[in-house]
């Protein structure tokens, strides 16, 4: 799907939520539409605001290369982690085909 | 006489350690109370009655050892988005319908070094998005001071169970309030740490920047023992601080002689319930009237507060619940090809509150509108950061409303996603500051709903918060008034 024209006021519901990957039915796009243009409207007030030289923050405490010793650590048993897999096969997880067969 | 559920933690460790009841008398009569009227508030999703009694009965043989402590012998309802090992962690969603933890989180690791049992699953928002736990994908969960009204949300499992006496204490999350407004919603405490405060390791992530592991309980002195209990560094954690986790329990002592109090008027602002207000500044002159020194401070970014929070916590959302594709975990609607699957799967399986928020997160992350939103959201929360700072040099504590309102009926706000939206203003800012926060009881509406005052603090005063709030709720009697239908 090519990527609309920018637009402030408007959620392109239909292109966003092939982004997001959630089919919607049209009566929910319809919804959506309609609530998420009433949320970009109030949140436009933010246009108000010089904002000029303020550095964004991104963060509460920001804090760089949290690092740790390369040591091995004890890690979830993957027993348990495949097991929560919907649709497992031995020590895989299936999923549908991704490509054509060669 | 009543049972021992409806006793605090406090009241409990003193009977644990006086030998006049055991971590199963607790834990059995947390579970009859349970029985008896969790089927009108419906606070628990889940509680395996028979597995805490095998923790409770070790952690009657771990005091028989000698072993002490604040929690040991207690057992704590869980979040749903918190991880048990061995327990489903379904954050409410249909989703991840049939997940089990496959380890614990380290909020519960530590509770069950300190001996506290995880006893049950409670409600909340699916995935902790909402305000009132309608959008649970598993049921409401009913106010216990009226059972036509919510119970507040995100945490409002947390929050109900805690004043229905079907727990002693309950860990939640606060990602723009989903701690403190339950809390006010229920009467009872809630506690918003500093974010970095509590590991977030296990919890199950809204968003990252915002999101911290809290605590609802019956008084501030038990909130301030269970958070010395789950606070702390950890390596799994890169956002979890270093700093030193403080004696939190002594900071009790010290009465409000010379706090300063900040009160920005900002904070009383339209949409405030007049009756909400009005008990709040009534708290905050008892405060006064201890020897708290008042202080008017100003805080001219609230209003843009809540355009911030619905830009940055959709986008961090959006991003964290990707991994939701019915690949590696919960339900599946299977497909010929796997984006067909993940679309439909996602589809089937996330509530229109979830539905709305990655929409809206994808939407402000994509090409196009990136600066647009997201950059301009995040210079706008370095003012809301600078309101903060300017205020904590001026005073010791903000002391505000919780909520604008007290707890609305079941639908009343479901047409309206704004609206429910506008509710959070008093509790974002401190989670977009990264600084900490608690919930006390200050009195009730004409209609007999709780009414809560919000304390906030600085990042990592947590001991200021809970010296405030201990000194007011050991002043008033707020927190020993009880729901009619459950006492």
């Amino acid at each position: 799907m090519s990527q609309p024209t920018p637009d402030l006021d408007h959620v392109d519901v239909t292109y966003v939520a092939n982004l997001a990957r959630i089919e919607l039915s049209a009566a929910e796009t319809e919804k959506f539409q309609g609530e998420l243009d009433d949320v970009l409207a109030y949140i436009h007030q933010l246009n108000e605001l010089d904002l000029e030289g303020i550095e964004p923050m991104s963060h509460p405490h920001p804090r760089e290369n949290v690092l740790r010793e390369d040591v091995p650590v004890e890690a979830p048993d993957r027993e348990l982690l495949l097991n929560n897999a919907p649709a497992r096969v031995q020590d895989l997880i299936r999923v549908p085909q991704m490509m054509e067969d060669a | 006489m009543s049972i021992l559920a409806q006793q605090n933690l406090r009241e409990l460790q003193a009977l644990l350690e006086s030998g006049a009841c055991s971590s199963r008398d607790i834990v059995t009569s947390v579970a009859e109370q349970i029985q008896t009227v969790d089927g009108d508030i419906h606070a628990y999703l889940e509680a395996d009655t028979e597995a805490a009694l095998v923790e409770a009965d070790a952690a009657d043989a771990r005091r028989a050892q000698g072993e002490k402590g604040p929690l040991l012998g207690i057992p704590v309802a869980i979040k749903d988005l918190l991880n048990v090992k061995g327990q489903s962690c379904r954050c409410a969603s249909k989703l991840l319908e049939g997940f089990v933890s496959p380890y614990d989180a380290t909020s519960v690791a530590k509770l069950r070094q300190a001996g506290a049992i995880p006893f049950g699953r409670v409600n909340m928002d699916e995935f902790a998005m909402g305000a009132s736990t309608e959008h649970s994908a598993y049921g409401v969960t009913r106010n216990p001071w009226n059972l036509e009204h919510v119970s507040g949300g995100s945490s409002g499992g947390s929050a109900a169970a805690v004043a229905a006496h079907t727990a002693i204490v309950s860990l939640g999350s606060d990602t723009g309030g989903s701690v403190r407004q339950p809390a006010s919603f229920c009467g009872c405490v809630g506690l918003k740490p500093s974010y970095g405060r509590v590991s977030r390791y296990g919890l199950t992530a809204f968003a990252s920047s915002l999101d911290q592991v809290g605590v609802l309980s019956k008084t501030v002195a038990d909130a301030a023992d269970t958070l010395s209990v789950v606070a702390g560094h950890d390596p799994r954690d890169t956002t979890s601080d270093p700093i030193g986790v403080p004696d939190y329990a002594a900071a009790l002592g010290e009465d409000l002689k010379g706090m300063k109090i900040g009160i920005a008027e900002e904070f009383f602002g339209e949409g405030v319930d007049p009756e909400v207000a009005a008990s709040v500044r009534k708290a905050i002159d008892h405060c006064v009237s201890l020897g708290a020194e008042p202080v008017a401070v100003q805080f001219p970014h609230l209003k843009y507060a809540v355009s911030i929070y619905y830009i940055l916590a959709p986008a961090e959302a959006s991003v964290n619940l990707s991994r939701f594709d019915g690949i590696r975990y919960g339900n599946r609607v299977e497909a010929d090809d796997p984006v067909s699957m993940m679309c439909k799967t996602r589809d089937a399986h996330l509530g229109d509150e979830v539905k709305r928020r990655i929409l809206l997160g994808t939407y402000v992350l994509s090409s196009g509108y990136y600066d647009a939103y997201y950059v301009k959201a995040l210079k706008a929360r370095a003012l809301i950061k600078q309101d903060f700072d300017k205020v904590y040099e001026q005073c010791d504590v903000l002391m505000s409303p919780v909520a604008p309102t007290t707890a609305y009926k079941i639908g009343a706000g479901a047409q309206d996603p704004l609206a429910m939206y506008l509710g959070d203003i008093c509790t974002i800012p401190s989670n977009l500051s990264g600084g900490c926060g608690l919930s006390v009881p200050c009195g009730f509406s004409q209609a007999g709903l709780p009414i809560g005052l919000q304390i906030l603090g600085p990042a990592f005063a947590e001991e200021r918060i809970l010296r405030a709030g201990h000194a007011f709720e050991q002043s008033t009697d707020w927190h020993l008034k009880q729901p009619g239908s459950f006492s």
